[in-house]
């Protein structure tokens, strides 16, 4: 048990019916919350509160609760997932509040991540940019080389797998001031490109993925690096840097 | 030559093309910095080197025309890319902490921009509309003043008599110096130019050159002010 007092916090929390209905900030008071419980388990509580008050409650994205699917999409006082580094919501705890604090809670604000409901927000458009080169083409007959036969340089190898670890949460969309997906994309560009196996389709699908996401509305990279700092996984954009080298040599000197 | 317009219209392309005109314009800037300061060593080679600059063929129809095409794009541009970036989030946060993850110079750019851009509006009067006038409407390329001296030193030195417009021009190479701050990396990563030896190193002589050149330049209008008098 903790020998913590119970926090009593003024919620400010982004409130939307539906994504073609106007939304707005509304006011709610929690008592008692525990400083070791999690944002969501704050989340819960203010939910179970609102409930019995035969209210809404605030619907928001959640799925591990252990910093891997990147669900928890909130932005925090003013950054995604809040004030803690390297950490998404479901990360965050109570503790890193003070008693009497107001919390303001809203949902990632993107043109290309239209609002659902409250918290909840529209990330498909990572997926469309997915579908447009984030993958290489395998051939699944039942004869497919081992990955591990091929050499690669172990330099390569890891940032290639930092890379890979972008868990897809949105939150250096959500940072930016420009809502750029570069720092996103970048990550899914990097970890193939860097690797023997993506190198055969890398021109085509750095080509293919900027190209929708620009489609999609997300922002121009200003290399402020919010994104880098707010991401959960600590991406770094030296992927953006790549990437941007991985566009110029396939639209410049590809054919 | 659609690959050139799918190039330099997707948000990448349009980031390359930025970068390259800021280094082609830091390049000027240097350049520019090199010979006002000779201004303060000397009136003579100033005044030699102002009248190579400003007949020469190369720099007159080649380099000039790139540059005026430069500023132009970097500008434009740059509030091309503002708006976009602006339209890529229509619902402002009720409460955004910027400062926990960047700086305030990179997160406006274009503050400092306009300012430079404002500045460069009153430079131009001063100095650059006058100077086609002289030369290309009234056909003057002698450089001299009705004694026959040379006249670009003392052209110089007479714009940096209005403390109002010494003031000015310090406002304007302070922002500058934000600008470049943030601008002088950032155009590296835009191109793509990132190494892990060599990106320190860009970083600190781009913090160097940011505000080098800027104090560089109001040193020398303040010199011209306080000993002109």
């Amino acid at each position: 048990m903790s020998a913590n007092k119970g926090l009593n916090l003024t919620l400010k929390v982004w409130r939307q019916k539906s994504q073609k209905e106007k939304g707005q900030m509304e006011t709610y008071q929690v008592s008692d919350i525990s400083p070791d419980s999690s944002f969501l388990e704050m989340m819960d509580i203010l939910n179970e509160q609102l409930i019995e008050e035969g209210k809404e409650p605030v619907a928001f994205d959640h799925d591990c609760r252990e910093g891997i699917c990147g669900s928890c999409s909130m932005y925090i006082n003013g950054e995604a997932h809040g004030p803690g580094r390297e950490i998404t919501t479901c990360q965050l705890h109570m503790r890193e509040f003070k008693n009497g604090d107001t919390i303001y809670i809203e949902p990632w604000r993107a043109k290309a991540f239209p609002v659902i409901k409250d918290l909840v927000v529209d990330r498909s458009a990572f997926d469309r940019i997915m579908a447009a080169g984030g993958f290489i083409s395998v051939n699944t007959s039942g004869n497919t080389q081992d990955a591990n036969a091929i050499p690669i340089e172990k330099a390569n190898a890891d940032k290639a797998f930092d890379a890979a670890t972008c868990i897809g949460c949105g939150a250096c969309v959500a940072s930016c001031k420009n809502a750029s997906a570069m720092l996103f994309v970048s990550a899914k560009v990097s970890q193939f490109a860097l690797l023997p196996q993506g190198r055969v389709e890398a021109k085509e699908r750095v080509r293919n993925m900027v190209k929708v996401m620009d489609e999609e509305g997300f922002g121009n990279c200003s290399n402020t690096g919010a994104c880098e700092v707010e991401c959960p996984k600590g991406i770094s954009i030296e992927n953006i840097a790549r990437m941007n080298r991985e566009y110029l040599n396939a639209t410049l000197k590809g054919e | 030559m659609s690959w050139v317009k799918n190039t330099f219209s997707s948000s990448v392309g349009r980031k390359f093309a930025m970068a390259l005109s800021a280094l082609f314009l830091m390049i000027f800037l240097l350049q520019h910095f090199t010979i006002n300061f000779i201004s303060v060593l000397s009136k003579d080679t100033f005044n030699e080197i102002s009248h190579f600059m400003g007949t020469n063929a190369l720099v007159q129809f080649v380099l000039q025309p790139v540059l005026i095409f430069a500023v132009v794009y970097h500008f434009v541009m740059g509030f091309v890319l503002e708006i976009k970036n602006r339209n890529a989030r229509e619902v402002k946060y009720a409460m955004n902490k910027g400062s926990a993850n960047s700086t305030w110079f990179s997160r406006n750019m274009i503050v400092s921009g306009a300012v430079v851009l404002a500045f460069l509006g009153l430079h131009f009067y001063d100095f650059w509309i006058p100077e086609i006038n002289v030369k290309y409407v009234q056909g003057d390329m002698s450089g001299l003043l009705a004694d026959g001296s040379f006249r670009y030193y003392e052209e110089l030195v007479h714009k940096f008599v209005d403390p109002v417009r010494v003031g000015i021009y310090v406002v304007a190479f302070v922002l500058l110096s934000m600008h470049l701050l943030h601008g002088f990396a950032s155009a590296f990563q835009s191109m793509g130019a990132r190494h892990a030896k060599y990106t320190p190193a860009i970083k600190k002589l781009g913090n160097i050159y940011a505000i080098a050149i800027p104090a560089g330049f109001i040193f020398i209008a303040l010199f011209h002010h306080l000993t002109s008098h």
